[in-house]
């Protein structure tokens, strides 16, 4: 599905991200772990062509998607979540999800017909799945910041994304918050047979749901392997795990 | 009550009023809502840019000025009617913002508010320097109204003054603008634009190329600023550099912000009140810019949706209150 060749970036000479290759198979969910500042960030913006890598490459799908823009990224079938919540905060809920309908499905090019009627049943039905019908009319800037994380899984969604990124799906949530999160990205993931990808702070969270778990340190992957295997690493207990308990 | 006032259709019932301001029998009046109709237009193209795509452009003028020379030039040097002058005037302006907007659209902000305002003193210098053409600093007065001797003879409509025969035609050329551009606004399209205004990092990433989109908003801003200026031209029965200079630009922004870029109609609001406080205002005193400056920092810091946002708030409170 996804297989990224030893990227690297480096901003002002700081390695940033230092070589990392990866794999994700089909329909796997998988998480990248890693202290602050260990560039899994970066790491996602040079995947989705917010960022050029320096070097490497990054193929969705047996395609070389390095340097595309954004917008061509989305379009070939990866879609994302950004860590700080990323809406449209000016428009209501229901807007915000039929925006990204629009764009994929390739309306955005019609000058002239009336936009509120457009996909209107595949909006609702996706708000419904992601439990935000009843505040569609709503603008979804006033949203909490739960709903406001939730809202951006839906507008990824509509992209009908085959890759799904995550960046920090439960930043800033309380305890509850979190567990409705993720149970949420875990249904729709099943029910949509989606691939994810996603980065996480909560241990908890990373180890009930990933199948497969990247460690990031200092801009390099210094362990992989299932849930199991990594705990038991001893590395991944020294610099993380181990810095957490 | 309130949202039964809020349904009529308030453009064409605008549109059916101004129709009668000639019958009021002044000269003036008429002159004086030509003048509103033409910067409405104006002021709703630059929206397209500000207030849709969150775009602010110190240049608009630029496009103004060329559709303002193509018209007149085409009608007073070529003797090409009226009815291919005016798109003619629309097709150049908006090939210019292509060409223009090409290298704006690369740049944000504050930066592509400054490549606008310079490619727009481009266009005045060669407005003001291209004798040959454009009569240079002495412009090209005596632009002639296009022909209404076939309209004239009819019954009913007969009877008129030219200047009130080219009134008629600016209502009904603005208005079809006016349609244009609402359709425009309330399109997929238009949604797009709005998007990338709220969030244009989120825009990309539902799949929208950010800058093509802020280009073809460029194109059909300049276009219908160039037709206002084609209209506005045969208006002032002469076309001279200074309708593409910085100021004119400033004056059609202060218009879009005076009257609300968050409403279709605000800017076209705020040419009305802007041409119309001007006027009154010039009568009793010299100091019209002091006024003017004071007049748009009350309203920017008490009213920041402009007056078609304060009217849209009373609106909604009014709804509330009765409701309760």
């Amino acid at each position: 599905m996804l297989e990224v060749r030893d990227v690297r970036k480096s901003f002002d000479g700081f390695l940033a991200v230092a070589g990392v290759s990866l794999r994700v198979e089909r329909g796997q969910i998988a998480a990248i772990i890693g202290p602050n500042g260990a560039g899994k960030t970066t790491f996602f913006n040079l995947v989705t062509g917010h960022l050029r890598p320096d070097a490497g490459a990054v193929v969705l799908e047996g395609r070389d998607i390095t340097g595309l823009a954004p917008h061509d990224v989305c379009r070939l079938g990866m879609g994302r979540s950004f860590q700080r919540t990323n809406i449209f905060p000016k428009l209501t809920v229901y807007e915000n999800v039929q925006a990204a309908f629009l764009s994929h499905r390739g309306r955005g090019r019609d000058l002239w017909s009336r936009v509120e009627r457009l996909y209107r049943e595949e909006t609702q039905a996706l708000l419904g799945s992601l439990g935000l019908l009843e505040r569609a009319e709503e603008t979804s800037g006033f949203l909490s910041h739960g709903a406001q994380k939730q809202l951006e899984l839906g507008i990824a969604l509509a992209s009908e994304p085959a890759l799904l990124l995550l960046d920090e799906p439960t930043a800033g949530m309380s305890a509850a918050e979190t567990r409705e999160t993720i149970r949420l990205v875990e249904r729709i993931a099943r029910e949509r047979s989606l691939t994810l990808l996603f980065t996480e702070h909560d241990m908890e969270v990373v180890f009930s749901i990933a199948q497969r778990i990247f460690v990031l340190h200092q801009g390099r992957v210094i362990a992989e392997g299932t849930p199991t295997e990594v705990r038991a690493d001893p590395d991944v207990r020294r610099v993380y795990l181990g810095e957490r308990r | 009550m309130t949202a039964r006032l809020a349904r009529l259709p308030w453009g064409l019932v605008v549109l059916a009023v101004a129709f009668f301001v000639p019958a009021a029998g002044s000269r003036f009046y008429t002159f004086l809502a030509n003048d509103i109709v033409i910067w409405g237009l104006f002021a709703t193209s630059l929206n397209l840019l500000v207030g849709v795509t969150g775009l602010v452009s110190f240049g608009h003028a630029a496009y103004f000025g060329i559709g303002a020379y193509t018209t007149g030039l085409l009608m007073k040097k070529l003797s090409v009617p009226f009815l291919l002058a005016f798109p003619a005037a629309g097709l150049l302006a908006g090939a210019l913002a292509l060409v223009f907007g090409f290298f704006c659209v690369r740049l944000t902000r504050i930066y592509f508010a400054m490549l606008t305002l310079a490619f727009a003193q481009i266009v005045w210098a060669i407005c003001f320097k291209w004798n040959e053409v454009t009569g240079g600093e002495q412009g090209m007065p005596e632009i002639p109204y296009p022909s209404f001797d076939w309209i004239a003879g009819l019954p009913l409509v007969g009877g008129w003054r030219t200047a009130e025969y080219f009134y008629f035609l600016t209502l009904v050329m603005v208005g079809l603008c006016f349609w244009v551009l609402r359709r425009i606004v309330g399109s997929p399209f238009g949604r797009m634009l709005t998007t990338i205004r709220e969030n244009a990092e989120r825009a990309e990433f539902i799949g929208v190329n950010v800058r093509r989109y802020e280009l073809a908003a460029f194109v059909l801003a300049g276009a219908f600023a160039g037709l206002a200026g084609g209209l506005f031209g045969i208006f002032n029965r002469g076309v001279f550099p200074d309708f593409a200079y910085w100021t004119k630009s400033s004056e059609v922004l202060i218009m879009t912000l005076l009257g609300g870029m968050g409403a279709f109609y605000g800017p076209a609001i705020g040419a009305l009140v802007l041409i119309l406080l001007n006027q009154q205002i010039v009568a009793y005193t010299e100091y019209w810019p002091f006024v003017l400056g004071t007049i748009l920092v009350v309203l920017l810091f008490v009213f920041p949706g402009g007056l078609a946002g304060a009217v849209q708030a009373a609106a909604r409170r009014l709804g509330s209150a009765r409701r309760a």
